[in-house]
């Protein structure tokens, strides 16, 4: 075996991937052995290192340097300089938008300083695809310890200790539920592992399976350990083709070496993981559908109880756990309950990964302790608002989350503040919005998903979300009143109230605190018939500014619909009633001249 | 059995854990209004997927609103069921729902009998905020032989979804799309005539909106009544009696034989007749072919099919066509009373009143929606020309009547012409569940044995168990009957058949839960099976009151013979009054 002295990370997340991250790989790969390096430095493919706005990465150790928006063809330079005369190109490196330095270390760097990696402890650190690297990293050594150190109790006392809530949203105690699930006595039991994961800027559980998969495997057997159960069934959404691949290498892998399958560890316990793949659907998020769904009935809900602790997946105890949730377990109990819970807040512990997305000038994936702010993720390690603009708001836990304003930005993290100001962890995606967006057309975006991805069963979901986003559209037209607004309050806590499933129970999320946080601007659109932000069409108007026409008639020919009249020499007109708010004049004319209210 | 109490609307209550807060609420005479809840007792059927939401109830400690169909009573719970919270979410869903449903109710076919606009009457909708710019769900309408399918009409209740799968077993109907396009359909939203559908029309039957409705053929039966050519021959089925008074304002399980007869005679229609005349005949010759089976089995010979099933049922012959063609051959031949009626009308009755078949119009009035398909099946016609020309339900019939300002109540009883009205009361209780087997047992008896039967009431044969099973002592031979209604359950049956472990030498089976009477043509019984057992009740009381009750003795089937078909499985009774069955295994055939 070759002891390399030099390793490059290239990350191969999706989104570095799509940035031909694959082709930096080769290219280093050829120019190494076009160099006889071949056999002293390493490339390899990792999972995703987070900072996904500056990717490609491709990350050097041991001296930790940080290439950022790497192109394959900069792969000959890196080789020449960095790996043999030593010298870091600077040109790839990471500058700090602030001060404009050049930072080589992603250990000073904003977006990584706050930044405590429980859950994606190797991602962007190993290549997922060996199982080696993983157990390099303590892999299997929780199951190890949990097989042959401790019995069933201790380990689900410990995960209860450890005050894990669950990532997918509810926020469950971890510990209880498997309690759950370990009481109701049956022949057969499951393990499932919720990786559906949809909401729109979402990205956390593919990136630990596509960086890390083995944690969520190790932690998947643990479960069946804990519960009594032999099964494991990861639901995945097929769309996620990478983290399904690398599923698939690590199941393969970990059941070669005894680490899945019979008589793990020699200790007599049996475990094995199979995929099942969904069709994309939001609504198989929900456990009860997930389950469904597996067993090849339609996606869709039924009430609880039962819960699938007592009967799930072919009416068998299942427990359900989402990716982030499992891939904390192993190190919870390596380092402990005790150790777990020091981090966060009293009743959120532990660290939570979010997905940062929108207006924002670090889009990525990071992972912070609870209890970090809003304003430390948003500018701090989110960098700020894009192009120098203002905040205006933050969607968090996705379309079935809530937006907070300013008021809120120094609310810290964790599942009760965020309920508490009107919004959700939900699974962790955030979307943040600056001062152009406009919170009547926003609320619509985001039911425009709800309703699209509603099952159909019940009639509030159904029927409820398609008024409300209709509504919506009757405001962003100048065709709602004031008495709407009270319609859609009302029709949103009653679809809240009323609604079958976590769906339905918060889809009107976005709407509620839309108009709570930003009332004026809905008041604006209903009796001033404007959209402060200019979003939306119907309601901005184009007007000539008589002081700059000069009556040149540039617009008078270019629009399209003759809206425009005017005498060459005299300060045109446009009929708003004929306008269709198409921008040409605006573009065409040379004294600008014409400018939107 | 443990009991908990808690209150409900300040009343306290005290119930065997397990039980719904509908159930309880229902102890307390508190009706909580609900659009997708079905219960039919004794039948083992019910359908709660918690999705109307109108059910909806204030449970102290919870969150958010709980479905009270389907939410379990718990010690102490305070469950409050009309705060101002509850009526606005009722109202406000029900207005969601009302946004996506037409605005046809003056010409909707359901008007009057819609649960729908009972409800939106109840909860005293007046208005549909957002009307104007609502876009509603639309689908392509669907017309198959029998059933009509207008889902724009659809509210997702899935009773119809629970019918025909967890009930019938047909998986014909399923939710189909998303969100606001869901809808149930066939699979791959093929018409139901591509599908597995068997007519029976129990989904029809529990429908609470106008989406499935049956295909109407009263225009027809009007047209030939108008056309002076034609002599118009009705017959009514046995089931028909029983509730078409229910129309009509009376008591469920009221008779009204004579007033039915006399309102299809100011009808216009030319003969009056029986189809109970055609079940004594059905008896014949199924209660023949019985016995020869039995006989030849008794004796080793192999080639005898045992058991023998019924197969008077056009929604159980539909289903083992689709589901177990490998056992065409187990059923009687012998047709069904609608199509044998035709059969002796078209020939053996035209030929008495001297007239051609083509001048003939039969039209029968079923219970049931499958006897629509039924006799337009290419075998039950003669170059075209079909043995019964029409079969119109007994809720089309009602409304036929009332079209035509006939005030059922107060018409005075009239009966029957001859000969094709006479019957026993063998013939009567082919409306229940367990009646076909049981007249066929009283004629089977008499003519192994050749003895007189004591005993007419074979009560062992009676009941709503889905899956009965009685030994009946043929003097000395135990002949092992089983009883089926409802696919679902004639499925079981039918699976111990294929796999050789049925123990039973005769099965009858019948399409709709409670046979006949719960037919998918007979008036709604809106998810109340109390008045499908008093329709049965009143099927028995009427076999009671005949003079005659045994199929054999009716003097007009006597007279057939003799004049016409000579005896009993002649070759001339199995040219007219016996069929063949076909495999239809469904392929998937996608045509929109």
């Amino acid at each position: 075996m070759s002891k390399y002295s030099m390793h490059l990370l290239v990350c191969g997340g999706t989104g570095c991937h799509a940035s031909e991250s694959d082709a930096v790989v080769c290219n280093l790969k050829d120019e190494l052995e076009a160099k006889g390096l071949q056999n002293s430095v390493q490339v390899i493919m990792t999972g995703c290192f987070g900072f996904c706005e500056k990717g490609p990465i491709v990350k050097v150790m041991p001296d930790n340097t940080f290439y950022v928006q790497v192109k394959p063809e900069d792969a000959q330079t890196i080789v020449e300089e960095h790996v043999i005369k030593g010298r870091k190109v600077a040109r790839l490196l990471y500058k700090d938008p602030q001060t404009k330095e050049s930072i080589s270390d992603s250990k000073h760097m904003d977006f990584f300083k706050k930044q405590l990696r429980i859950v994606l402890r190797n991602c962007g650190f190993i290549n997922p695809e060996n199982i080696n690297e993983y157990i390099a990293r303590d892999g299997y050594q929780a199951l190890g310890k949990v097989l042959t150190e401790m019995t069933p109790e201790q380990v689900i006392k410990e995960v209860k200790d450890s005050g894990q809530r669950g990532r997918g949203g509810a926020g469950f105690s971890t510990g209880l539920k498997w309690e759950l699930a370990r009481k109701n006595a049956s022949d057969e039991k499951y393990v499932v592992c919720n990786a559906d994961e949809g909401d729109p800027g979402a990205f956390m559980d593919r990136s630990v399976l596509e960086g890390d998969p083995h944690s969520v495997l190790e932690a998947m057997a643990i479960c069946g350990y804990s519960i009594g159960a032999s099964n494991g069934l990861i639901y995945i959404r097929a769309e996620y083709p990478l983290a399904i691949e690398r599923l698939k290498i690590a199941i393969g892998q970990a059941r070669e070496m005894g680490l899945l399958g019979e008589n793990i560890f020699g200790t007599g316990f049996n475990f094995d993981i199979k995929l099942r793949f969904g069709a994309g659907a939001f609504v198989c998020g929900e456990e009860t559908a997930l389950i469904h769904s597996m067993e090849g009935l339609r996606g869709e809900p039924t009430v609880k109880p039962p819960f699938p602790a007592e009967s799930g997946y072919l009416n068998k105890p299942t427990n359900v756990n989402n990716v982030e949730t499992f891939a904390a377990i192993p190190a919870i109990i390596l380092k402990g309950a005790k150790w777990f819970s020091s981090i966060g807040t009293e009743r959120s512990k532990g660290t939570k990964v979010f997905a940062l997305a929108g207006k924002i000038n670090n889009v990525g994936l990071i992972e912070v302790p609870m209890g970090t702010t809003l304003r430390e993720v948003i500018f701090e390690i989110g960098g700020g608002i894009r192009d120098g603009k203002k905040f205006k708001g933050i969607q968090t836990g996705g379309p079935s989350g809530g937006c907070l304003s300013e008021k809120h930005l120094d609310t810290p993290i964790d599942f009760d503040n965020l309920v508490a100001a009107g919004s959700i962890m939900g699974s962790g995606a955030m979307i943040v919005l600056d001062e152009d967006d406009c919170m009547v057309s926003m609320a619509k975006f985001f039911l425009e998903f709800t309703v699209e991805e509603s099952c159909g069963k019940c009639a509030p979901c159904r029927i409820g979300n398609k008024r409300l986003h209709e509504l919506l559209g009757q405001i962003c037209e100048g065709k709602g009143t004031l008495k709407d607004l009270d319609r859609l309050r009302n029709m949103s806590l009653v679809i809240k109230d009323t609604s079958l499933c976590g769906l339905g129970q918060t889809s009107p999320n976005p709407v509620l605190s839309m108009l709570d946080n930003y009332y004026d601007e809905y008041v604006a659109h209903v009796t001033d018939k404007k959209c402060p932000s200019g979003q939306c069409r119907s309601l901005v108007e184009y007007i000539v500014n008589a002081e700059n026409c000069v009556g040149c008639t540039a617009c008078v020919r270019v629009c399209p619909v003759n809206a425009i009249t005017g005498d060459r020499k005299e300060v045109h007109l446009i009929n708003p009633s004929i306008c269709i708010k198409c921008g040409a004049c605006m573009d065409k004319c040379k004294f600008d001249a014409i400018y939107i209210n | 059995m443990e009991t908990i109490k808690l209150t409900i609307d300040n009343k306290e209550v005290d119930v065997p854990r397990g039980t719904t807060i509908f159930k309880a609420a229902k102890e307390l005479g508190i009706d909580i209004p609900t659009l997708c809840y079905m219960e039919l007792h004794d039948m083992n059927i019910e359908n709660k997927p918690a999705a109307c939401r109108i059910c909806v109830a204030e449970v102290s400690g919870r969150k958010n609103l709980a479905p009270t169909c389907s939410t379990k009573c718990e010690p102490g719970m305070v469950v409050k069921t009309h705060t101002p919270r509850v009526l606005n979410a009722r109202r406000t869903v029900m207005e969601f729902i009302l946004s996506d449903h037409p605005k046809d109710c003056l010409v909707c076919s359901k008007s009057g009998n819609c649960e729908l606009q009972d409800m939106a009457n109840r909860l005293g909708i007046r208005d549909i905020p957002g009307a104007e710019y609502a876009e509603t769900s639309t689908y392509r309408k669907d017309t198959s032989p029998s059933i009509l399918r207008d889902l724009d009409k659809c509210i997702m209740c899935r009773r119809c979804e629970m019918m025909c799968n967890e009930v019938q077993t047909v998986g014909a109907l399923s939710a189909v799309n998303r969100g606001f396009m869901a809808t149930v359909a066939p699979a791959f939203e093929q018409n139901l005539e591509h599908s597995t559908c068997t007519y029976c029309g129990q989904c029809v039957a529990v429908c609470p909106t106008g989406a499935l409705t049956e295909v109407n053929h009263v225009p027809e039966v009007l047209r030939a009544l108008a056309d002076p050519t034609k002599t118009v021959v009705v017959q009514t089925a046995p089931a028909v009696r029983a509730a078409l008074g229910e129309e009509f304002g009376m008591a469920p399980g009221t008779l009204v034989t004579g007033k039915m007869t006399a309102a299809l005679r100011a009808l216009g229609f030319d003969y009056i007749f029986d189809t109970d005349f055609a079940a004594d005949l059905t008896i014949m010759e199924e209660g023949t072919e019985l016995l020869d089976r039995l006989s030849r089995h008794l004796k080793g010979d192999t080639t005898a099919k045992i058991p023998i099933l019924t197969s008077c049922c056009p929604g159980w012959v539909n289903f083992f066509e689709s589901y177990f063609p490998d056992l065409k051959e187990v059923p009687s031949t012998a047709k069904s009373p609608q199509q044998m009626f035709g059969a002796i009308a078209k020939t053996y009755f035209a030929d008495k009143i001297g007239i051609n078949r083509k001048d003939m119009v039969v039209v029968s009035i079923m219970p049931c929606l499958a006897k629509k398909y039924e006799c337009q099946r290419d075998e039950f016609s003669v170059d075209g020309n079909p043995d019964v020309d029409y079969s119109i339900s007994t809720r089309e019939l009602a409304a036929f009547i009332k079209q035509a300002n006939i005030d059922l109540k107060s018409l005075h009883d009239e009966d029957f012409d001859d000969p094709m009205g006479e019957s026993t009361g063998a013939g009567v209780i082919f409306g229940a569940t367990g009646g076909v087997i049981e007249a066929a047992c009283r004629s089977a008896y008499e003519m192994y044995t050749g003895k007189k039967l004591e005993r007419i009431d074979f009560t062992e044969l009676r009941g709503m168990e889905g899956v009965r099973g009685a030994t009946i002592d043929f003097d000395g031979l135990p002949v092992n009957i089983g009883i089926a209604h409802g696919l679902g359950n004639a499925r079981k049956l039918l699976d111990d058949v294929r796999s050789g472990k049925s123990k039973f030498h005769a099965i009858e089976v019948m399409a709709c839960p409670g046979g006949c009477i719960g037919g998918g043509g007979q008036p709604l019984h809106h998810g109340n099976s109390e008045v499908i057992k008093a329709r049965a009740m009143a099927i028995y009381a009427e076999d009671k009151k005949k003079p005659l009750r045994k199929s054999h003795e009716n003097p007009f089937i006597k007279k057939l013979y003799a004049e016409f078909l000579g005896k009993p499985g002649s070759e001339k009774a199995h040219h007219l009054l016996h069929t063949h069955y076909f495999d239809k295994k469904k392929k998937v055939i996608i045509k929109k």
